[in-house]
């Protein structure tokens, strides 16, 4: 498909599920309503805590798999080969971390009404500074995130032959307004829908494909002639020095991965706690998902599909090979699968702004209804804020931000997780603040010092270690919290809830 | 039994273990089907400790 070539069966198609979705996404503020105070924060910004087994999946699944990863995971593969398959570790060992960890977060959360991370925090060690922190870090991380769901988005609204930024800016708008009336449940609503329409897409792609390109041994073998022919730094197996910086990825990526804002409101709207076990036992599905996308990264060397940017990879290679309308449908999936993130993400957000900021400072006697009311218009701003950047600053920022976003969000591990297990239960909030501190600085200063890449060239008695960024600052951030505790003994208050 | 969730980390950090191309499983190098593998196995686990501690726990 010529780029400004409409294609108007793939239109067509995309707009019937788009209008479809933004009907049920304003309709969700009815669905599953609770007797309660529907005024209250906790229906708005966790869906009134009561999502069972099944929302749960649906709704982390759609969340924690977004669309942007649809596109970047090929991307990736595409351009490096089996490293770009960090992904999949990272995201199995990440729910043996869900399973120990989370359950344990949401029954704190339940007991005393947390809704963010900053309540957590607060909650546990009554330092604002600690909460301040952590709360700053949420929303800094998952700003360029919800940046990149829209680059997601206009990766294929291109691919469908449209320009300009008018249908991006309309879908955006869109998704803003039903956020609005009915908070979380309108991307749990959604969820089902996305999450559906992704598993056709996949399994179509990965039987469908194969078989029109001569099987995956075909596939696999255009892959490494074309990655030999690129010189050899990369191919179909890991070269020796990238086993560390795989390894290091996978899990420091699995460590972050349930701080972030999303993930975590996600977590909380679990009606009990072992909600939260299935799905750890039931989530790494949608992992198979993800490695067979993975695949695609591959599939478009034997497709021939030649892309100027590696983010096209699976938009052309499905232009390419599918019939007009079931492009329009894995286009419509893609899109609608930005959706469901972006909303999660500025309801995290939002959630942080309001309770670790408005509350804390600005208005301490807030009603749970001012702050739905407040939540509600930051998700607005949140989400324009994150659309103007992609409209006016290079996507490479946003590109940039995310990666640094990851840095950072491991750095609140420590005053999160910690506190939930026996030893680090000695930790109080300074040695927390002072480990969160170097771990932030140091992590940023390599990341720059190595111009935004996520690996860190380590040397150690003559030999070098790459490691991921994040992890090598998260030891930092460890042994610094550590030391400071030792020398501050039991001072630091602690209060148990 | 709590300790089994510590496998999947083994199996899926020691990457000198798995990275190889042989034996491949229809058409796909052991690197591939090897980690692919580690998604039942690690439900699988996660389920028997579940299973052990926590089901009789309220839903």
């Amino acid at each position: 498909m010529m780029p400004g070539h409409i294609d108007w069966t793939a239109l067509s198609v995309f707009v019937f599920f788009f209008l479809l979705v933004t009907v049920m996404g304003f309709w969700a503020s009815r669905w599953q309503s609770s007797g309660r105070d529907p005024k209250h924060l906790d229906e708005w910004g966790l869906g009134g805590r009561k999502f069972g087994t099944w929302i749960t999946w649906f709704l982390v699944g759609g969340d924690f798999y977004t669309a942007y990863t649809v596109v970047a995971v090929p991307a990736l593969v595409y351009a490096v080969g089996a490293y770009g398959f960090f992904a999949l570790p990272y995201t199995i060992i990440v729910y043996p971390i869900v399973f120990l960890v989370m359950p344990k977060l949401w029954h704190e959360a339940h007991r005393q009404g947390h809704v963010t991370a900053g309540d957590v925090v607060w909650g546990r060690y009554r330092s604002r500074a600690l909460e301040l922190a952590v709360a700053i870090t949420g929303v800094v991380a998952v700003m360029p995130y919800i940046a990149l769901q829209l680059v997601g988005m206009q990766v294929v609204i291109q691919g469908l032959g449209l320009s300009g930024e008018i249908p991006l800016a309309a879908a955006f708008v869109i998704l803003a307004l039903y956020t609005y009336s009915a908070g979380l449940r309108a991307p749990a609503l959604i969820a089902f829908v996305k999450d559906l329409m992704i598993y056709i897409v996949v399994l179509v792609a990965v039987i469908l494909v194969p078989a029109k390109l001569g099987g995956y041994h075909h596939v696999l073998e255009s892959a490494r002639q074309a990655y030999d022919a690129k010189g050899g730094a990369t191919g179909l197996i890991l070269k020796p020095a990238q086993f560390l910086p795989y390894a290091t990825l996978a899990l420091g990526s699995a460590m972050a991965a349930f701080m972030y804002p999303h993930t975590l409101t996600g977590i909380f709207a679990a009606k009990s706690a072992n909600t939260i076990r299935k799905n750890a036992i039931y989530l790494p599905a949608y992992t198979i998902l993800l490695g067979l996308i993975a695949m695609l990264g591959y599939m478009a060397y034997a497709a021939n599909v030649h892309v100027k940017s590696a983010t096209d990879v699976v938009p052309a290679l499905f232009s390419s090979l599918f019939p007009s309308w079931f492009t329009g449908f894995a286009f419509s999936a893609i899109a609608i699968g930005a959706l469901v993130p972006a909303a999660v993400m500025s309801i995290g957000a939002a959630n942080l702004f309001t309770r670790n900021f408005w509350k804390a400072y600005v208005k301490p006697d807030v009603t749970p209804a001012g702050e739905a009311k407040v939540a509600k218009i930051v998700s607005l701003v949140v989400k324009v804020g994150a659309l103007v950047c992609i409209l006016f600053l290079p996507t490479q920022f946003a590109l940039d931000l995310q990666l640094l976003g990851g840095v950072w969000i491991v750095q609140t591990f420590p005053a999160l997780v910690f506190g939930l297990f026996g030893f680090g239960k000695w930790f109080r909030a300074p040695a927390l603040l002072t480990g969160w501190v170097v771990g932030i600085a140091s992590g940023t200063w390599w990341a720059f010092a190595d111009d935004v890449k996520p690996v860190h060239a380590l040397h150690l008695g003559g030999a070098t270690y790459a490691v991921y960024t994040g992890l090598l600052a998260l030891a930092l951030n460890i042994v610094v919290a550590i030391v400071v505790q030792l020398f501050s003994g039991k001072r630091g208050e602690r209060v148990t809830g | 039994m709590k300790y089994l969730l510590l496998l999947p980390f083994i199996g899926l950090l020691w990457v000198p273990f798995f990275n190889r191309e042989m034996p491949p499983l229809f058409g796909m190098p052991f690197f591939y089907w090897y980690q692919f593998l580690w998604i039942p196995i690690t439900s699988f686990l996660t389920w028997l400790v579940y299973r052990r501690y926590h089901q009789g726990e309220e839903e």
